[in-house]
């Protein structure tokens, strides 16, 4: 048992949420003093404060990876969340896999940020550092794991638990207290994958850097600067954008390569939770630049940053609390933190809306209405609409939220959302990205040429025209019929050619200036993107044999998939594909091994070679044993174009404890589409299987026959010694007879045994997987010199797959990349000026 | 009238507009019996019931059996109210499925069957589980 480094654990917990609370106090007095030198010594103290609360949440950080990747089972979360199998970069994942361990990567990157402020602010220091330590506190308090003694209230789950405190009622304990498991649960399959290292990580950052503009609002707010605390908010809004947007791609990218649903967004609450502040924080990034330039729409930038950060506080809120439970198909543990949390955004939207409501009157407001013609109305009017995008995925995602209130004040709601979330949320949303896709043309527009009625339409009738060609030759080549679609085109295609003329123009004059241009073009490609691979995703993999796969199967699912047997090509989306057998994954190296190849042992996990192979560079002798990833199954499938080939590795989880079969996808990515396929009946395992008679031949060594139809030879029999799972005596006599087969692809071996032990004779056949045959050594004739061999053969191995063609979904992705591309441009501009004003000692 | 009053209004319009949308668009919870009812008499609309799946007196989950196509399946549910409905699922059981103290399922009646398009699952707390592999 390793007591000390939990306690350790523990420690720093409880030191980095009273010294936040210190902190905040400190630098509340410091921000409120008047005199210089008090104001000094507070500033001293808060830093002071806050530097050992960072030092402490990276004790938190290090404690808790020590104990996952030392593995120290009798710990919960060790034991929890990882096993000694898994990589070290998994380990990692381990580590924000419990909510525990989430609300610890936000602490610290909220640590790492605060250090970032006071560093580079020295005037908002500390009123944002007030506003950072408080929300510290709060995050603190969800992994503090301590109870009120005398009102049996508990605050926090801690992740330093030991496994016997949170399995209290195990009886293990009971009669063993020092009990530790030698291996622990494990990391959820889906969840091992590169995407699940980095994407919490950087949707974290995303959640903590929106605390920066909010913290910078506020403290504008109270210290009645009102105007001052946009410049140092906006690159942080910027990178805030950036991070999240990034965070949230990320997510939908993992969903697309790992699940199956053939999309990477789902429309998920737990999905629209992130994606509605995102919005907001968009609009909010607009009014600020808006602010910035003209000096309206200050208080609308006050409303949309407090929004953000409260919207983020209420989808902590709504994925953690288990208000949900009913709603998603995430499976939310509780941790019985409901309260905590809903005090926490209580607490935080209140203070805000009772400071800008108290100073209200005192924030400036442009006195002249924004003309038509003015790009502040355009921005004003998209930012409006990007607040109205995230309302209507708002309202119908609190539905439960809705029936709590309402079953609170005695009623009764039997509401529930959407079914068809997919559809639902996608009809709304289509029109509400036509109107983005519209005002960012037009807007930015606006932006760069002072305009009037006359100048509008000399300006406008280029790009109109050329946006239309453009647009006509789309329309036709993508074959695009639907209506909504084609006016989802053209607003794509719109804003993409109005930004790509400002973006050239600027490129001649600043091109420090074009962030705007360049996101925008980024937006543009993927609206184009997601119609194309979402509206126009089809089934590729049709059943064109005329048979159906089984009666038993429903009719869809005999139209839409295709039954292939090992070794027999068919014709699908242009291509020859055939299947050629089952594929295991070794641990520790790349490549794949036929599973033909190998036999299989007590542990799920590994496997012994039966001949020498060599997969990728690494090479195994016959003998060894290779560790494996036992729960996945790789079904490799060829497709074949001239003289190209491409291999699909379709996955298969078959996984008893979890219920049955969870597959994942393979993607063949070509330049205008992905073909996107999945299996979606397999062979099963323990399924009994259907052998043919015995047929029996007598050859002589290094003779060909025919086995399954395949070529075959005997090229040697051997006296063996041992043979596994049977004890041999000096008496007894073993002999293995090992025979090649030709397949279509590669060879096969054979290895059948035939035995004397106790003068009974013993026989033990040789299965080749992948071409169904199974070879048994039925007698040794010593007067002819030949050995009588027995041939049984079945169906070969099958597997039926489910192929989608995604288009042009590389549009999307590379939109992806433009738009953030764009956030950069735009964010290192911003943080130029706010180091210009920095040197003139303004900041 | 001032062009931000009319925005304003606009503003109002639409958001009343999505709230309306968002109740008329809503499902709802109901037992199977009203599920039932709803079928027959043409409302084909997709429904959320909540319920429990069906247990013998040890506690154990009786009744689920496997499609052919082995990534299929269906179970009983017992609902909030008692009623015992076979349920068929076109998709492999959910993880943890068997676990899962709570159930959600969203579909429709399809005759007598009850087809479900998406299985939710209500999982114990982790604190709760009790189970450890020795």
């Amino acid at each position: 048992m390793h007591y000390f480094i939990g306690d350790l654990g523990h420690l720093f917990v409880i030191t980095s949420f009273i010294t936040a609370f210190v902190t905040a106090f400190a630098y509340f007095k410091a921000t409120n003093a008047t005199a210089l030198d008090l104001k000094e010594y507070w500033l001293q103290n808060g830093k002071t404060g806050f530097y050992v609360h960072a030092a402490s949440v990276l004790g938190i950080c290090v404690t808790l990876f020590v104990i996952i990747s030392k593995h120290y089972f009798e710990y919960h979360y060790a034991y929890n969340y990882s096993d000694l199998k898994l990589p070290t970069y998994y380990l990692i994942s381990t580590f924000w896999n419990g909510q525990e361990g989430s609300f610890i990567l936000w602490m610290f990157w909220h640590a790492v940020l605060g250090i970032i402020v006071i560093h580079t602010n020295k005037f908002w220091e500390a009123p944002v550092m007030t506003i950072f330590a408080l929300v510290q506190a709060f995050l603190g308090s969800m992994i503090l794991g301590v109870v009120l003694p005398g009102l049996d209230i508990k605050i926090g789950s801690s992740p330093f638990i030991l496994l016997r405190d949170a399995m209290q009622g195990a009886p293990i304990f009971a009669a063993q207290p020092d009990f530790v498991p030698k291996d622990g649960n494990g990391l959820n399959p889906l969840l091992q994958n590169y995407w699940m290292v980095i994407h919490p990580p950087t949707l974290f950052l995303g959640f903590a850097t929106t605390l920066v503009p909010f913290s910078f609002c506020l403290a504008g707010l109270w210290l009645r600067k009102y105007k001052d605390w946009v410049r140092p908010a906006l690159p942080w809004a910027l990178f805030s954008g950036a991070i999240l947007g990034l965070g949230i791609l990320m997510g939908g990218y993992w969903a697309y390569e790992t699940l199956n649903f053939g999309g990477y967004w789902n429309w998920d609450p737990v999905e629209n939770a992130v994606y509605v502040p995102w919005l907001i924080l968009i609009a909010a990034i607009h009014t600020m630049v808006t602010y910035k330039n003209s000096e309206t729409a200050l208080k609308a930038s006050v409303i949309l940053v407090i929004a953000v950060f409260v919207l983020i506080l209420y989808s902590t809120f709504l994925t953690r609390s288990g208000v949900l439970g009913d709603a998603s198909v995430h499976s939310f543990t509780d941790l019985g933190l409901s309260g905590q949390l809903l005090i926490y955004l209580l607490f935080f939207t209140f203070v805000a809306i009772a400071l800008s409501i108290y100073r209200w009157k005192e924030i400036p407001s442009a006195e002249k209405e924004a003309s038509i013609y003015s790009r502040e109305f355009w921005i004003f009017i998209g930012a409006i609409t990007l607040c109205l995008m995230g309302f209507q995925v708002l309202m119908p995602t609190s539905i439960p939220v809705w029936n709590k209130i309402i079953t609170l004040f005695g009623g009764t709601s039997n509401l529930a959302p959407p079914a068809e979330q997919i559809t639902y949320y996608s009809k709304f949303q289509l029109w509400f990205a036509v109107a983005v896709g519209m005002l960012s043309g037009v807007g930015q527009f606006f932006w760069w040429i002072k305009i009037d009625k006359d100048r509008l339409k000399k300006e406008l009738t280029a790009p109109v025209l050329i946006a239309l060609v453009l647009f006509a030759i789309v329309i036709t080549l993508g074959q695009v019929y639907t209506f909504s679609y084609i006016v989802l085109t053209l607003a794509g295609i719109f804003t993409l050619v109005m930004n790509a003329k400002i973006l050239f123009s600027l490129l001649k004059s600043s091109p420090g200036l074009s962030g705007g241009a360049i996101a925008h073009i980024g937006i543009g490609m993927m609206l184009i993107g997601v119609m194309f691979s979402a509206g126009y995703s089809k089934v590729v993999s049709l059943n064109n044999t005329g048979m159906l796969i089984s009666k038993e199967f429903s009719e869809d699912f005999n139209r839409d998939n295709l039954l292939l047997f090992v070794n027999e090509p068919r014709t699908m989306w242009g291509y020859d594909i055939e299947y050629l057998g089952e594929r295991l994954e070794p641990r520790y190296h790349s490549g794949f091994i036929r599973k033909s190849d190998v036999s299989e042992t007590d542990d799920r996990d590994r496997v012994i070679a039966k001949f020498d192979i060599a997969v990728n560079k690494t090479a195994y002798k016959a003998k060894d044993t290779i560790d494996i990833r036992g729960e996945n199954t790789f079904y490799e499938i060829q497709l074949r174009k001239g003289n190209r080939k491409y291999t699909l590795f379709p996955r298969a989880q078959i996984n008893p404890d979890m219920g049955g079969l969870l597959v994942s996808p393979d993607i063949y990515r070509t330049v205008s589409a992905d073909l996107y396929t999945h299996v979606s009946s397999v062979m099963k395992p323990s399924e009994d299987k259907d052998w043919s008679e015995l047929e029996e031949i007598k050859i002589k060594l290094g003779q060909e026959f025919f086995a399954n139809d395949y070529v075959a030879i005997l090229q040697s029999v051997d006296r063996v010694f041992e043979v596994d799972g049977v004890q041999l005596s000096d008496a007894d006599v073993a002999v293995k007879a090992r025979i090649r087969v030709q397949g279509e692809q590669g060879e096969y071996f054979a290895e059948p045994i035939f035995l004397i032990k106790d003068k009974m004779v013993g026989r033990i056949p040789d299965e080749v997987l992948d071409l169904g045959i199974r070879i048994s050594l039925l007698n040794i004739h010593p007067e002819t010199n030949e050995f009588s061999m027995g041939i049984n053969t079945r169906q070969k191995d099958w597997v039926v797959i489910k192929a989608m063609e995604k288009p042009y979904i590389n549009v999307l992705w590379i939109g992806t990349l433009i738009l953030m591309a764009g956030f950069g441009v735009a964010m290192s501009r911003r943080i130029r000026e706010f180091r210009k004003m920095k040197e003139k000692g303004l900041e | 009238m001032k062009k931000s009053h009319i925005l304003v209004l606009v503003v109002i319009a639409a958001a009343i507009a999505i709230i309306v949308s968002t109740a008329g668009d809503a499902s709802t919870y109901v037992g199977f019996e009203e599920a039932l009812a709803m079928s027959t008499s043409g409302n084909k609309k997709e429904i959320h019931v909540v319920g429990e799946l069906k247990k013998d007196e040890n506690g154990h989950i009786i009744g689920i059996e496997e499609g052919a196509d082995k990534v299929s399946f269906s179970f009983i549910m017992i609902d909030d109210n008692g009623k015992a409905q076979k349920v068929f699922y076109d998709e492999p059981m959910p993880s943890d499925f068997t676990r899962s103290e709570k159930v959600v399922v969203i579909g429709s009646y399809e005759n007598e069957d009850f087809k479900a398009s998406k299985i939710l699952l209500k999982c114990p707390s982790k604190y709760q589980e009790q189970k450890i592999n020795v």
